[in-house]
């Protein structure tokens, strides 16, 4: 047995994968392929975006969250506060919304430290309904329930307007999304990375190992919030609009349901679960306006049934069969 | 005092709504957030035999326990057990899925209005009683849900049964080699959840409302009671929904503006305080 | 049906291809909440728009008339609806906007309607600023201030002097409220409390209680129509509120034909101002409503549905003028200033805000041959908006 660590394995992983190159050539061949449906595939995007930002803190590092809206609300709003006061530029709006989002999750990341996967469900979901609460009450700054309007953004780098067809909201979310998603690949194969996940698996082993395990999760978790307001930025900027409901608990249970569905651990689970889940309930409401959630709840439940793991899973078993 | 009356009563619905998903959570560790669903079946049980048959309100009652206890069986049968080693996640997308089903079957069959309920005049209006104004279903409710608390706690603790459960529970393999059958103790357990889950859907319509959302509209509070009480433990769902209850009306009640805020304020207060609600066993996984 | 509609619109099209385009269908893109919290209200409007097609049937104007129908649940969620309005206008290429059951629905959609010109017709969404945020905007429905200052007149002049206000703690029932102490105080009324609850709220015990403690001439409520109301009056019963003198007011959306039923008895004798009623003598309505319920057996027409109606009778109408154009522009232009009986009663289209104008009826709930109804016993005649004056 060698007494030195073999990370051949860890580093071959963090090497790009030819299917990997592939799947991102399929956002750019979208684009030319379905020109009428961009305002669907820009959303798709920002959804996935939120799903990697879930799948960092719950995938890698194990804090079950159904709150995880809040840093994408608070993004949101502050991205939408900003337009309003007259800075409509979109990469300060996002950086805003970031660093606005991050803050937060810093200041709510004491919360998730302790306790079992219940106690981080309510928890979460705790602070996102009262932040959901605060967003009503201050409804001369939000909008409240009836949104906030006056969102006018400027062109993307002085250029490029946010048009009707959604041709540059489409690439500007794509491109937030593979910039940030290469980061996050980054961040996930790095010992950073690897010792999140070795405190998923067995967290009170880590210590000994001499992993400062809080601190670790405190960091995840800002991470996690700041990509999630930073989707939430993008959806205020692709809209010109905040409405409450993206504090809304349904907005995280969505969110838990579509990362799972692609699958946890892997980052690919999330943006594979946002475009399938959002794309068969686009599909299933326009075939059945009034009954699709029947539909899309057995296709939950068939998931569950016949694909543990998720999407991801299912991939990974079949190309377990096929090598 | 009026106000602490219905503090209390608040809490006992509270109770009585969330009692099965502890049931079934805690001593079943399955996060079965469909719980909201068979309440709902409960519910229009309820209302279909009063309004289309005239059977009087409290007949109902057992009649919607039944019929969910009969549909817990079906789907523990089926489904359920197919993931009960699953881990939660997997649970969570699965009884959603079913939450998803269940909301458009009941918009299907009874469409998407309120359900009319009408109670029996007995159950109606209030009396004066030492300085408050005790509303009569509220006192019914009372009393209903302390019963039955001590009633489950009885059953938990007290019985054959209860011993078999909570020794299925900590260990289903020594269970087993005891002679235990473990399979079917889960059956009646899950049985016992829905059917509990049944009367509290059945027993709130007159102070929820009932409509195909309820699954979801009411989810949030099912699930806070589990959490600051402690999952599987009867008697902290009782004080845990009492106080919630309780704080949530006071709360109203004097200081109308943060209304809403009370409710999570004291679960997220309590959780970091005690991230095992209040009556928990100790956090392991 | 709408599949069907679809199949029959294609066929005409391509017999007539080559001939102009007055002979291509006018599609409707209907951006309604047909699954969510708000489901029935978005359902009540597809049946209003429905029962006009199925009594009037679907060729106005030369042209055959098509509903591509979206549900933009949860209908508080703007971003869904601006997507869905954006498919709508981009893909499906619909020539006019419609529905909108919420405000936060109308007011993001607003600016696509604006920027591909397209007219929008706002069936329910009933915040006043709505109408100003894009030229093309028609309404239909009400605002919230129209239906409220009447029930304010009407206290003051009834013997109500001290009144409670109880309000759903959100936009539309702010606009309730300021509009109603508006009104009040200016007519030398005095509001002795003013509470917002939680709109998710399942026990309104504490704010009954708070009201009893006050000991006002009334209580003016707005709720949104649903479980809430029903919680509220149940308990307003229970508690001996109407016993102990106290009246309950309020804008017919707490007595709404939807949940008159499920309130049951507890709402008899409550007085509200409103704009349409099942119960409203007119032939109009006589004729709507047996449709109605020919159509729809287990529902009952509310003023959700004939907004609907109305809003489709105003396309029609609008496309019979200009011989099938929809031009935008065109169409806002005809559509000002159009007159006529609705179910309701008269209404017309103000020419300068687009937005409604309707007399509004002060009515009181009682049962007529069985049936819970809103028993009209006076009006105001062409109430504009008054939050745009």
């Amino acid at each position: 047995m060698s007494l030195t660590f073999d990370n051949t394995r860890s580093r071959r992983a963090a090497n790009w994968h030819t299917a990997e190159y592939g799947f991102w050539m399929l956002p750019i061949v979208a684009y030319f392929v379905f020109p009428e449906n961009l305002a669907l595939l820009s959303q798709i995007a920002i959804t996935a975006l939120f799903a990697v930002s879930l799948d960092l803190i719950l995938g890698y590092a194990g804090i079950v969250s159904l709150g995880h809206a809040a840093f994408f609300g608070v993004g949101a709003y502050a991205a939408g506060l900003l337009a309003q006061a007259g800075w409509g530029d979109p990469i300060l709006g996002l950086a805003c919304a970031g660093v606005v989002a991050g803050l937060v999750g810093w200041i709510t990341s004491f919360l998730v430290l302790r306790g079992t996967d219940l106690t981080r469900l309510m928890v979460t979901m705790g602070v996102a309904s009262m932040l959901y609460v605060s967003a009503n009450k201050l409804t001369g700054i939000t909008g409240g329930l009836d949104g906030m309007q006056g969102v006018d953004m400027k062109p993307l780098f002085g250029q490029f307007a946010f048009d009707l067809y959604g041709k540059t909201a489409y690439i500007y979310c794509v491109a937030v999304l593979f910039i940030l998603f290469w980061l996050a690949r980054r961040i996930v194969h790095s010992p950073f990375g690897l010792s999140l996940q070795g405190i998923r698996q067995n967290v009170f082993r880590m210590p000994a190992l001499g992993t400062p395990v809080n601190a670790r999760l405190i960091a995840v978790y800002t991470l996690g919030a700041v990509y999630a307001g930073i989707a939430g930025g993008l959806l205020t900027q692709t809209t010109q609009f905040v409405s409450i409901d993206v504090l809304s608990f349904s907005r995280s249970a969505e969110l838990l349901l579509i990362l799972v569905l692609g699958g946890t651990g892997s980052l690919y689970g999330g943006i594979l679960g946002a475009a399938i889940f959002m794309t068969m309930h686009n599909y299933l409401s326009d075939i059945d306006p009034q009954y699709w959630q029947f539909w899309l709840g057995l296709l939950l439940i068939f998931v569950v049934l016949f694909a543990r793991g998720g999407i991801m899973g299912a991939l990974r078993t079949v190309a377990k069969r096929l090598a | 005092m009026t106000v602490l009356f219905d503090g209390v009563a608040s809490g006992i619905l509270l109770f009585l709504i969330s009692v099965g998903l502890s049931v079934t959570l805690g001593l079943m560790n399955f996060v079965n957030l469909a719980h909201g669903a068979f309440a709902m079946l409960g519910g229009y049980v309820c209302v279909v035999l009063l309004n289309r048959f005239n059977v009087p309100f409290l007949a109902t009652l057992p009649i919607a326990m039944i019929v969910a206890a009969l549909a817990g069986v079906v789907l523990e049968r089926t489904l359920y057990r197919r993931l009960y080693g699953a881990s939660h996640l997997d649970q969570v997308l699965f009884s959603i899925g079913l939450v998803f089903m269940s909301i458009s079957t009941a918009n299907f069959f009874f469409g998407d209005h309120q359900q009319p309920l009408h109670l029996p005049p007995m159950l109606k209006g209030q009396f004066h009683l030492a300085g408050a104004d005790i509303g009569a279903y509220r006192l019914f409710l009372i009393v209903v849900g302390l019963a039955l608390a001590v009633a489950l706690q009885w059953l938990v603790a007290g019985t054959k049964f209860g011993a078999s459960l909570r020794a299925a529970v900590d260990n289903p393999r020594a269970a087993r080699g005891l002679g235990i059958d473990v399979d079917r103790v889960f059956v009646a357990t899950f049985a016992l959840g829905t059917a509990l889950a049944a009367l509290g859907g059945a027993l709130g319509i007159e102070m929820l409302g009932l409509d195909p959302e309820f699954p979801i509209t009411y989810i949030v509070y099912f699930l806070i009671v589990v959490a600051v009480g402690g999952s599987g433990n009867i008697k902290g769902s009782l004080i845990a929904s009492l106080i919630l209850g309780i704080c949530d009306v006071e709360g109203k009640y004097y200081v109308p503006q943060i209304g809403a805020f009370v409710i999570y304020l004291v679960m997220v207060a309590t959780l970091i305080v005690r991230p095992q609600g209040l009556f928990g066993r100790s956090a392991t996984k | 049906m709408r599949l069907k509609n679809c199949l029959a619109g294609l066929a005409m099209a391509a017999t007539f291809t080559g001939a102009a385009s007055a002979a291509e269908p006018v599609k409707i893109g209907l951006v309604l909440a047909l699954t969510g919290p708000f489901a029935a209200y978005g359902k009540q409007i597809e049946h209003g728009v429905e029962l006009y097609l199925k009594t009037n049937g679907d060729v106005f104007g030369g042209r055959k008339v098509e509903l591509v129908v979206k549900d933009d649940s949860p209908g508080t969620a703007g971003d869904v609806s601006k997507r869905l309005a954006q498919e709508l206008v981009v893909k499906d290429k619909v020539d006019i906007l419609a529905g909108f059951t919420l405000t936060p629905s109308a007011f993001a959609v607003a600016p696509i309607a604006t920027e591909a010109k397209k007219p929008m017709i706002v069936m329910n969404a009933a915040t006043s600023a709505i109408t100003t945020k894009s030229p093309y905007i028609v309404r239909t429905s009400m605002t919230l201030p129209q239906n409220t200052a009447p029930i304010a007149s009407w206290a003051a002049k009834n013997n109500i002097k001290k009144a409670f206000i109880l309000v759903a703690d959100y936009g539309p029932g702010y606009d309730a409220e300021g509009q109603f102490k508006k009104t009040f105080e200016a007519a030398g009324g005095e509001i002795v409390g003013d509470v917002r609850a939680p709109v998710k709220n399942p026990d309104y015990g504490p704010f009954l209680e708070r009201i009893k403690d006050a000991k006002p001439d009334a209580v003016f409520l707005f709720l949104p129509p649903g479980a809430g109301t029903i919680a509220f009056m149940k308990g307003f019963t229970e508690r001996g509120l109407g016993k102990a003198g106290i009246r309950l007011i309020a804008t017919g959306d707490l007595t709404d034909e939807e949940i008159l039923d499920a309130t049951g008895e507890d709402e008899i004798g409550m007085v509200t101002s409103f704009h349409y009623s099942e119960a409203h003598k007119s032939p109009e309505n006589a004729a709507y409503t047996a449709a109605y319920h020919k159509a729809y057996p287990n529902d009952r027409p509310d003023f959700m549905s004939v907004a609907g109606y109305d809003g489709m009778h105003l396309i029609a109408t609008v496309l019979q003028q200009t011989h099938g154009n929809t031009d935008a522009d065109a169409f806002v232009a005809a559509a000002k200033g159009m007159k006529w009986i609705s179910p309701r009663g008269p209404i017309s289209i103000d020419p300068d805000t687009r937005d409604i104008v309707q007399d509004i009826y002060i009515r009181k709930v009682e049962k007529v041959n069985g049936k819970l109804q809103n028993v009209e016993f006076d009006h105001v005649s062409a109430v504009k908006d008054p939050g745009k004056q």
